[in-house]
C-alpha cells in the first residue's frame, strides 16, 4: 500500500505542475488576448444596449440603438449600400485578376520571382502613401490619367474621386491594385499544390486548355477560392481607411462605408453606444459571411 | 488561354511560341500597372511644382530638384515619425512573437485540461475585424490612460490570434520524439521551448516578424485614433498631416511618400521570400 501510495502521490503532483507549466507558456498571450479583444468583443453587445453621447454615461435603452439604426438614420442604409457596392465591384474583379496573374505565373518562366515581387508590393506599401500617389493620378483637372483620356478624343473625362458617380470606383480600382498582387501569392501557393499528373491525364484525354481549367485547376482550387473570397467580403466590410485617406467618405456621402460609419459616430459624435450598435451589426455580417463559408466549403469543395 | 501549360516541349511549335509571347506580354503589362505610380511618384518629387503635372509626362526631369527632399523634414516631424513608427513597431514584432511563440508551444506539445476549448475560442475570434470592437477597446484603453500614448497601441497590437494559430501550425510539425528526448536529458519545458522549439522556428518567427512589421508600420487607424499629440505620431500620421497641410505641394507630397516608402522597400528587396511565405501559409490552411 505504502509503495503504491508513494508512486502516486509524486504522479498526481508532476500532473498539476505538468497543468501550470503548460498555463504558464498561454498565460501571457492568453490574458492579453482576453483583456484586450475578447472582453471588448462581448462589451460591443453591452454598450450596444446603452443610450452613451458625448462621453457621457446615461442609461439602459435596450434596443433603442437598433431601431434607431433601422428606421431612424438617414445615413445607415445609405452607408449599407456604399458597403455593398464596394464589395460586389471589388470582391469579383479581385479574385478573377489573382487567380489569372497566379496562373500566368505558374508556369516555367524567366524572371518569375520579379514579377511576384512587382505584383506584390503595392501590398506592402503604405496605404497613405499610395493613396496620396493615386489620388494625384486620378486628379480630375490636371492629373495624368485625365490628360491621356484627353489626348484619346475624350473631351469629358469622370471626374474620378471629386464625383458622386466616380469616386466609389476609384477606390475600388485603388484596392484591386492594392491587393491584387496579394491574393496572387494565395492562389499560386494553391495551384502549387496541384499534382502535375492531374494535368498529363487531362491532357491524354485530349482536354484542351479550356477543359483542363475547367476540370483541373478550377475544382482543385475551390477550396482557396472559399477562403479567397471570404478574405476579400470581410476585408472589404470592415475598410474605411482607405476611404479616410482619399476621399473622407465624398463627395456627400458618396463613399461612406460601415466601418466609417463607426468610426464618425464613435471618435466623431462621441456616440459609443450607437457606434456598438453599429458594431454588432458588423459582427453579425461577418458572421453570416463565414458560416456561409463553411457550408459552402463543406458542400462544394472537389477533393479528387 | 495556355494557362495551365506546365510542361513546354522543347521542340518549336509556332502556336506555343505565340502562348509565351502572350504571356510575357501580359505579365510586363501588368507589371507597368503596378510600376508606373511608383514612377511616377518619384519622377515628380523630383520636379519643381510647376512641372508636375506638364503633359506629355516629362519621366525624368530636366533638372531635379533634390531639394524637394529636405525641405520635407523641416515642414513636419517626419523624422520623429520615423522615430515613433519605429519603436512601435520592434516592440510589437518582439512581442508579439514571444506571446505566440509560447503560447503556440503549450498548444501545440502540452497536454493540460480545456486545452481544445481553448484553442477553438482563438480560431473562432481569429476572423473578427478590429472595427467590431475597437470602440469598447478604446474607452477600456482611456480608462487605463493608455490613449495618446505609445504604449496603448503596443499593448493594443501585442497579442494576437493569427500569431499564436501560425506559430503552433509550424510547431506541429516538429517530431515529438525530440522533445522527448530533450526530457530525458533532464531538460525543462522552458528549456526545451528556448532551446529546440524557437531556434528550429526560425523561418515562422521571420514570417510572423514580417507581417507584424507590415501590419505596424502602415496601420494608420490605429494610430490616428489613439494618438493626437503631434510628438507622438507616427510616419503615417506625419505623412497625412503633410498632405493635408501642404495639399498643393505635389512635388514635395510625392517626396514624402517616396521617403516613407523606403524602409518597406529596402526590407522587401531583401527578404520578399518571407513576406510571401507568410500569406502562403496564411492561405493553405492545415
Amino acid at each position: 500500500m505504502t509503495s503504491i501510495q508513494k508512486t502516486r502521490r509524486p504522479g498526481a503532483r508532476m500532473h498539476l505542475k505538468r497543468e501550470i507549466t503548460a498555463y504558464l507558456f498561454i498565460a501571457p498571450n492568453f490574458i492579453g488576448y482576453m483583456v484586450l479583444t475578447f472582453v471588448p468583443i462581448i462589451l460591443s453587445f453591452v454598450y450596444s444596449t446603452f443610450d452613451w453621447n458625448l462621453g457621457v454615461y446615461k442609461a439602459y435603452t435596450g434596443i433603442a440603438n437598433y431601431r434607431y439604426m433601422f428606421f431612424e438614420d438617414l445615413d445607415f442604409w445609405k452607408v449599407v449600400w456604399n458597403t455593398f457596392y464596394y464589395t460586389i465591384g471589388t470582391v469579383p474583379v479581385c479574385l478573377i485578376l489573382s487567380l489569372l496573374l497566379a496562373m500566368l505565373m505558374n508556369q516555367q518562366l524567366k524572371g518569375k520571382t520579379f514579377f511576384r515581387s512587382v505584383f506584390f508590393f503595392p501590398y506592402v506599401a503604405s496605404l497613405v502613401a499610395v493613396a496620396v500617389v493615386w489620388m494625384a493620378l486620378f486628379n480630375p483637372d490636371k492629373g495624368p490619367v485625365n490628360e491621356i483620356l484627353m489626348s484619346l478624343g475624350i473631351s469629358d473625362p469622370p471626374r474620378w474621386a471629386g464625383s458622386a458617380e466616380w469616386a466609389m470606383p476609384t477606390i475600388i480600382g485603388l484596392t484591386i491594385w492594392k491587393q491584387a498582387g496579394y491574393y496572387m501569392v494565395v492562389y499560386l501557393a494553391a495551384l502549387q499544390g496541384v499534382p502535375t499528373e492531374l494535368y498529363e491525364a487531362a491532357r491524354m484525354d485530349g482536354a484542351n486548355a479550356f477543359q483542363r481549367f475547367a476540370h483541373v485547376t478550377w475544382p482543385m482550387v475551390t477550396p482557396t477560392t472559399f477562403f479567397v473570397t471570404m478574405m476579400l467580403i470581410i476585408g472589404t466590410f470592415k475598410s474605411y481607411d482607405i476611404m479616410y485617406v482619399t476621399t473622407q467618405g465624398g463627395p456627400g456621402v458618396a463613399t461612406k462605408v460601415l466601418a466609417y460609419h463607426i468610426y464618425n459616430n464613435a471618435f466623431v459624435y462621441n456616440k459609443y453606444g450607437y457606434a456598438s450598435a453599429l458594431s454588432v451589426f458588423l459582427f453579425a455580417v461577418v458572421l453570416v459571411i463565414t458560416l456561409i463559408q463553411f457550408r459552402g466549403e463543406k458542400r462544394f469543395t472537389n477533393y479528387l | 488561354m495556355t494557362n495551365t501549360e506546365h510542361m513546354a516541349p522543347k521542340r518549336f511549335i509556332p502556336s506555343k511560341a505565340v502562348g509565351r509571347t502572350l504571356l510575357y506580354v501580359l505579365l510586363i503589362a501588368g507589371c507597368a500597372v503596378m510600376l508606373l505610380p511608383f514612377a511616377w511618384m518619384i519622377s515628380s518629387s523630383l520636379k519643381t511644382e510647376a512641372d508636375v503635372f506638364t503633359f506629355p509626362i516629362q519621366w525624368i526631369p530636366s533638372s531635379p530638384r533634390w531639394k524637394n527632399y529636405q525641405l520635407i523634414w523641416e515642414k513636419v516631424p517626419l523624422l520623429n515619425g520615423f522615430k515613433n513608427s519605429t519603436i512601435l513597431t520592434i516592440c510589437t514584432m518582439v512581442l508579439q512573437i514571444t506571446t505566440s511563440s509560447l503560447a503556440a508551444y503549450a498548444f501545440a506539445k502540452l497536454e493540460f485540461t480545456g486545452r481544445n476549448f481553448l484553442f477553438l475560442a482563438y480560431v473562432t475570434t481569429i476572423a473578427i475585424p478590429w472595427q467590431v470592437y475597437m470602440v469598447p477597446q478604446y474607452i477600456m484603453m482611456a480608462s487605463w490612460q493608455l490613449t495618446d500614448s505609445l504604449i496603448g497601441i503596443i499593448i493594443m497590437h501585442a497579442f494576437t490570434a493569427f500569431g499564436v494559430f501560425m506559430m503552433r501550425q509550424f510547431y506541429m510539425g516538429i517530431p515529438n520524439e525530440l522533445l522527448e528526448a530533450a526530457r530525458i536529458d533532464g531538460l525543462s519545458e522552458a528549456g526545451i521551448w528556448a532551446r529546440i522549439m524557437v531556434p528550429l522556428s526560425k523561418p515562422a518567427v521571420a514570417t510572423l516578424a514580417i507581417t507584424a512589421f507590415v501590419f505596424e508600420w502602415n496601420d494608420f487607424m490605429g494610430p490616428r485614433i489613439y494618438l493626437s499629440s503631434t510628438s507622438k505620431q507616427t510616419l503615417q500620421l506625419v505623412l497625412r498631416l503633410f498632405n493635408t497641410q501642404y495639399s498643393s505641394n505635389y512635388a514635395q507630397m510625392m517626396a514624402a511618400a517616396t521617403v516613407a516608402l523606403i524602409p518597406v522597400f529596402i526590407l522587401f528587396c531583401f527578404l520578399q521570400r518571407y513576406f510571401v511565405q507568410g500569406v502562403a501559409t496564411s492561405g493553405l490552411k492545415g
